[in-house]
């Protein structure tokens, strides 16, 4: 893979980017993408409405990567495709603001939409089998997107194709261009889908849990790819993941969402260092450590995400919660902006910050 | 992150593995190809084949082998056939399969009638699936991706289409044949018209089943244009159970072919034997000579049997939960 560089480098560059991402403040300009008070409600016909994302707001600045982190069911991958527009119209209210350079996504029609996506803002899905389509050869999908929004012949398209392909670290590019899907081990596959992502060097990626179908190795090279894709083309990454490992390697801000709402955000470094949503502290402890004594149990987070409060009548997370206070029940916790170390986090009761090193985040 | 480093070793491997595992041709395998190998390891797709592969070659090249002309009345002419008198003979080493009630050699009759019935099998197949893969395919790609409107073509094609399937049908061909009066154009319509709902059904089912699928959503995701997804994404992935109809819509067309010409309402062209009318006519003479109405009933039925076995055996073989 040409692109692969060192771990120790890739480390440096992460760490430069995020201290880039500390000074945007100074930056001028809007960001990239803001997301606004995004709300996402499902209403089947005969059953009661679901609020699947409740209130997100989140920016991405040109070249950042941001992460939105939790677990199953906490709205990630409905904000990702409510920012796409990909969800369906029917029995789905989307409200709030989704602006991408200027345009609000959220109210752009369909021909616009469609003419932005694979453009200007791509997607990477979670199982890269089932989104590729299995009676057409990869290199006519790849092809696609080049004929679609690069207007390419169908000769340029293809070498353009095999110089994708290369680019992702597919060895013999030419063959596999040939090739159906399932003759493709699982981290071609995502290769093949990241190729399509990046054919348009779009200026934003999103990427949908896109390691969690892939066995670990090829997770880590994947991972390593997306990154170095990243860093080198300038697009902005929102990483969608519920693994904090992917979180600490990659992202420069992290958003914590639970039950819809984002509760904690913050640069990686501080975010790891001293979390002050309860449930931030949650995700870390139940992370398994080398440093920890064999033997140690995890820490899990007690309950399930289905034990939540609605918002409305408070903390959602209040249930599971070990720093409950009376302040947590009745009314929804708001926004509470911290200048040092900067971050915001919807907590009434956070979680009093340690004095932290750099040695205790890595 | 440190943990990665050992990850460069194993990717290596891991490539390795993947360069020796790939073919040596270097040409993609096409699912097609691969159902191809998977219908030739499945002893019944081979006896439907085989059966087949004979039924096409006796009508292609048969009708030049006869040993008799399918309407010369040579057992009349010899005296040998007198129907009125109760005389039709059997077989006999002349004339394998006897004579008919006009004194015309059974087996040339047979043989040349092969290659009718076979026309009009095919013939009523592909106007019964061309129609019905354009009717179903305009209301499977409007219903997965053409909104509120979409929607609303898509429910009236499908009432017409449901209209079509209510009447049974046999009585819907023998409206048709009715209508249009008796000639052999007629027969393949009316035959056509009956697989015509079945294949519109089959192909809107399947492309709306397949427009959830989620590489759709991710060809959607690329800014992929509805047309293109289609035409591109949908419709080749549809196919598989149309191809599969097909092959079973071939064996009921045969047979309702026969049934239309047993009624009368077939090919009037007294000069082509066709199997469906020879049945027709040995109904008279069942007490005289059972064979007559034997022969072609049994030709009906091992060519609908070896279509059907074909059939089955490639919805096995492109079943997708059956994909390796």
């Amino acid at each position: 893979m040409s692109l692969s560089t060192s771990d120790s480098a890739t480390w440096v560059g992460a760490t430069s980017a995020g201290a880039r991402g500390a000074n945007r403040g100074s930056r001028s300009g809007a960001p990239l993408l803001e997301v606004t008070d995004l709300s996402v409600t499902f209403t089947p016909r005969e059953a009661p409405a679901v609020a699947a994302v409740d209130g997100v707001s989140f920016t991405v600045d040109e070249g950042e990567v941001v992460g939105l982190v939790g677990e199953s069911g906490c709205g990630k991958s409905v904000t990702s495709l409510a920012i796409m527009g990909l969800l369906p119209r029917r029995g789905v209210q989307v409200g709030g603001r989704a602006v991408f350079a200027g345009q609000d996504l959220l109210t752009l029609g369909d021909a616009a939409l469609r003419d932005i996506r694979g453009r200007e803002i791509a997607m990477i899905f979670q199982d890269p089998l089932s989104s590729l389509n299995p009676v057409v050869p990869i290199g006519v999908q790849v092809a696609e997107v080049l004929v679609r929004h690069r207007k390419l012949d169908r000769a340029q398209a293809r070498r353009e194709s095999a110089e994708l392909l290369e680019r992702v670290g597919i060895p013999d590019p030419q063959r596999r261009l040939r090739e159906y899907p399932h003759q493709l081990s699982g981290g071609m596959r995502q290769r093949a889908l990241i190729a399509m992502a990046v054919a348009c060097q779009p200026r934003l990626l999103i990427a949908d849990e896109p390691t969690t179908a892939l066995d670990v190795t090829i997770q880590a090279q994947t991972l390593d790819l997306l990154k170095d894709l990243v860093r080198s083309s300038g697009t902005a990454l929102i990483m969608i993941t519920h693994d904090l490992g992917v979180v600490a390697g990659m992202c420069d801000t992290v958003n914590v969402l639970y039950a819809g709402r984002v509760v904690e955000t913050a640069e990686r470094v501080p975010l790891f260092a001293n979390p002050y949503h309860p449930y931030t502290v949650g995700l870390l402890g139940s992370i398994p450590r080398l440093d920890r004594a064999r033997g140690d149990r995890l820490t899990p987070i007690p309950g399930s995400v289905r034990d939540q409060l609605p918002w409305p009548e408070g903390c959602a997370f209040a249930p599971r919660c070990d720093r409950r206070t009376d302040a947590c029940i009745g009314r929804p916790p708001q926004l509470t902006r911290v200048v040092v170390p900067p971050r915001t986090h919807r907590c009434v009761n956070p979680v009093v910050p340690a004095p932290a090193t750099l040695e205790e985040v890595s | 992150m440190s943990v990665l480093s050992p990850g460069r070793k194993v990717e290596k491997l891991d490539r390795l593995a993947e360069l020796a595992a790939a073919s040596a041709d270097g040409r993609g395998v096409s699912l097609w190809r691969e159902a191809a190998r998977r219908l030739r390891r499945n002893p019944s797709a081979i006896a439907g084949a085989v059966i087949l592969g004979i039924f096409v070659l006796i009508a292609a090249i048969g009708p030049f082998f006869v040993p008799y002309g399918p309407t010369e009345t040579i057992g009349v002419a010899n005296g040998e056939v007198r129907p009125a008198a109760g005389i039709i003979p059997g077989p006999s080493a002349e004339h394998w399969l006897g004579y008919d009630h006009l004194g015309r050699d059974e087996f040339s009759r047979m043989v040349v009638g092969a290659r009718q019935t076979l026309l009009v099998g095919v013939v009523a197949t592909l106007i019964g699936m061309t129609v019905g893969c354009l009717i179903g395919g305009i209301a499977g790609a409007a219903h997965g991706l053409g909104g509120r409107w979409g929607r609303r073509v898509d429910t009236v094609l499908m009432r017409i289409v449901d209209m079509m399937l209510a009447l049974p049908s046999l009585l819907l061909a023998i409206s048709i044949a009715a209508l249009l009066g008796p000639s052999l154009a007629t027969v393949m319509i009316a035959v056509g018209a009956i697989a015509v709902p079945i294949f519109a059904r089959l192909l809107r089912g399947s492309m709306i089943a397949q427009a959830n699928a989620e590489y759709v959503l991710a060809a959607t995701a690329l800014g992929v244009r509805k047309r293109r997804i289609a035409l591109g994404h949908i419709l080749p992935n549809s196919l598989a159970p149309v191809l599969v109809q097909m092959t079973l819509t071939l064996a009921t067309a045969i047979i309702e072919a026969a049934a239309l010409s047993f009624l009368g309402l077939g090919n009037p062209d007294p000069s082509t034997p066709e199997w469906g009318k020879m049945l027709s006519d040995a109904q008279r003479y069942l007490e005289i000579s059972p064979g007559l109405a034997i022969y072609p009933a049994i030709a009906i039925i091992i060519t609908a049997f070896g279509f059907t076995l074909l059939g089955e055996a490639m919805r096995e073989a492109l079943d997708p939960k059956l994909r390796a």
